[in-house]
């Protein structure tokens, strides 16, 4: 029986649905079979950060209201195929057009068909953020090194306790070395002193996630990125091994040299 | 140049420090609001010790989060009706 996990954040646009979709491709390019659910409804995001807009036929709600079989309403992704799939939300329908109920027999019946279901979250605290929490077993909190996002991120680390997922664990995203370097910036220490959750994972900020994002392409694989290795030791970690954090304070010399060994400098 | 020594004499503090403090303050007065379960605990605990030194009144009773602008305190308003010659 396959895992649940949900991923939120309370603060909109701190990266939750590109951290959903690169995970969702890590766990995949694995070995795993994973499911992806939008559950942003109304807001619907994940099948354009996955490049898949152009393929839905059926979303979720078409699912929970009988329209459609489940298996109907999956659509494969691009170069994983079986192995990740999305169900999408639906777009013109109202955030509560969902019920818990139907939310958890939705998660139940997918957790017997993959290894990994992975519910992105809306932003905020309402109905949407319970929906998509009813029915996970753990929660993964995206948060960037600011102040409003650190505040919203310990707001939904008390709800999601409250709710009994108890032990969430944080991404911090979207972490800049140089400001961190001039102390104009928190670094996972920082944020670990005032939040106290398990760290799972720190992502470099990287204009190669927006590339990314503009192709409809994952960057997990894409060996040359640093978020993508990021995301990569994010997903050993979830699958239980131990990963050292990446070295994010690049020294100057050791660019230097690298740079003169590529012939860059001249 | 300048900046540089700026920098150096000022230790190397820059606006993270700021962010730290801030927060930390935000947080206590967030979770403060966000737990009557946590009041709630904290004065049953506090009338089991209390009454071992002296009889109070506990519907009179009252705790409290004190917010001020750069500060939070505890505050616990606890009627006194007598008090105990010896300790129970």
């Amino acid at each position: 029986m396959g895992k649940v996990i949900v991923i939120t954040s309370g603060k909109g646009g701190v990266g939750k649905t590109t951290t959903t979709a690169n995970i969702g491709a890590g766990l995949a390019s694995l070995g795993n079979k994973v499911c992806l659910v939008d559950t942003d409804i109304g807001l619907r995001n994940l099948d354009v950060v996955l490049g898949l807009e152009n393929r839905i036929v059926y979303d979720l709600l078409d699912v929970v209201e009988g329209n459609c079989r489940l298996r109907q309403a999956l659509i494969k992704d691009k170069q994983y195929g079986e192995n990740l799939v999305l169900l999408p939300a639906a777009q013109t329908r109202e955030k509560d057009a969902v019920k818990p109920e139907q939310m958890l027999e939705l998660v139940k019946e997918l957790r017997e068909m993959y290894d990994f279901v992975l519910l992105d979250s809306p932003a905020g605290i309402e109905h949407g953020f319970k929906n998509a929490i009813v029915g996970a077993d753990a929660a993964i909190v995206v948060t960037t090194p600011e102040v409003s996002a650190v505040r919203d991120a310990d707001r939904i680390i008390g709800l999601l306790e409250a709710a009994e997922l108890y032990e969430p664990q944080l991404i911090i995203n979207r972490v800049r070395p140089d400001m961190v370097r001039k102390g104009d910036m928190m670094d996972i220490s920082d944020i670990d002193d005032i939040l106290r959750i398990k760290i799972l994972g720190v992502v470099p900020d990287d204009e190669d996630i927006i590339v990314s994002t503009n192709r409809g392409e994952p960057i997990v694989n894409d060996k040359r990125s640093k978020a993508g290795q990021a995301f990569r030791n994010i997903c050993r970690r979830i699958l239980g091994e131990e990963v050292p954090f990446l070295e994010l304070q690049e020294r100057k010399m050791l660019n230097w040299f690298k740079k003169i060994l590529s012939g860059e400098a001249r | 140049m300048l900046d540089f020594l700026g920098r150096l004499f000022k230790g190397s503090e820059g606006s993270k420090t700021k962010a730290k403090e801030r927060l930390r303050l935000v947080l206590v007065h967030d979770r403060a609001s966000l737990s009557p379960g946590l009041v709630n605990a904290l004065k049953e605990d506090l009338i089991e010790v209390i009454s071992k030194y002296m009889e109070i009144d506990e519907a009179g009773m009252e705790v409290m989060f004190d917010e001020g602008d750069d500060s939070v305190a505890l505050t616990a308003n606890i009627p006194v009706k007598s008090v105990k010659r010896r300790v129970d």
